[in-house]
């Protein structure tokens, strides 16, 4: 388990994706990978979705990490973030953010939720430039 | 252009809908007949992000009957949503949509619903509303994906 006191994370997607993405952390930083809770959206009603959300981050200081803003998952996270305190929304979620929050999730919410949509949008490159 | 698609969905404005059924159907506006949501602003603002550049509109059944026939002969591609069958009932009231289909899109597990497709669950309370909407002239179908087969109601109730 990781020591490190911060804000938790919450991955929600669609199939198997939040499961996949929070595996693929772990491989690459491991135990730090325990801040992120994997979500899926299967089977989940967009209320049972929002109440999951709920349980999951409690009263913690927790930012949701959806894949699509336009989803039942990023619908629900920004209803459950509309109605708690301390719960911000990243929607568009990627592998370069969730390993940055990771290591970084000790610093103040409202610093580092620019700092993870940087991490995500640099994250995405074509190499070499398309003609 | 007639409304395109009528389809019940409890998710409403999402990627199904939107990108699934959207990127075929190509519509210019989402209709949502809703009575609670046509009454909170803040929810309405959440379902325009989903709906990207297209015009959402948001209405409550008695408003949506008065509005239908405008809909149905405007010049914009409509795709008309409903996140119960209640709805679709009290829409359909008086023969409003005699020889129309109805698309079952997605209503999840909860209290009183049993699973009818993997992705529709009904209670059987739906069940006889949709037995009386397609007695009244409906046609009803159930397809969460333009590519999925295509379920006629009579196999949806088992029938």
């Amino acid at each position: 388990m990781s020591d490190v006191v911060g804000t938790r994370g919450i991955v929600v997607a669609h199939g198997s994706m939040a499961e996949g993405l929070v595996d693929a952390v772990r491989r690459i930083a491991g135990g730090a990978a325990d801040a992120l809770s994997p979500l899926s959206n299967e089977g989940l009603s967009p209320l049972d979705l929002k109440d999951a959300l709920d349980r999951l981050a409690g009263d913690e200081p927790t930012i949701v990490f959806a894949d699509l803003m336009s989803g039942s998952c990023g619908m629900a996270a920004l209803v459950s973030a509309r109605d708690s305190s301390g719960r911000a929304v990243v929607c568009g979620v990627n592998l370069p953010i969730l390993l940055d929050f990771v290591f970084h999730r000790d610093m103040p919410v409202d610093e580092l939720v620019p700092r993870l949509l940087g991490k995500g949008r640099d994250g995405i490159r074509t190499l070499p430039t398309p003609c | 252009m007639p409304i395109v698609l009528l389809r019940v969905d409890e998710r409403l404005i999402h990627g199904q809908v939107v990108l699934g059924w959207g990127s075929q159907l190509r519509p210019d506006r989402y209709l949502v007949v809703d009575d609670l949501l046509a009454a909170s602003d803040w929810e309405q603002e959440l379902y325009r992000l989903g709906a990207g550049e297209s015009e959402v509109v948001f209405a409550g059944v008695a408003e949506a009957r008065e509005h239908l026939q405008e809909w149905r002969d405007s010049a914009s591609r409509s795709i008309l949503l409903t996140r119960d069958v209640a709805t679709v009932r009290a829409l359909a009231g008086g023969g409003l949509l005699r020889g129309v289909s109805v698309n079952l899109g997605g209503l999840h597990h909860g209290p009183g619903r049993r699973e009818a497709l993997s992705y529709l669950h009904l209670s059987d309370e739906d069940r006889a509303s949709l037995a009386a909407l397609e007695a009244d002239g409906v046609q009803i179908f159930a397809q969460d994906l333009p590519d999925a087969h295509k379920v006629p109601l009579r196999s949806v109730l088992g029938g």
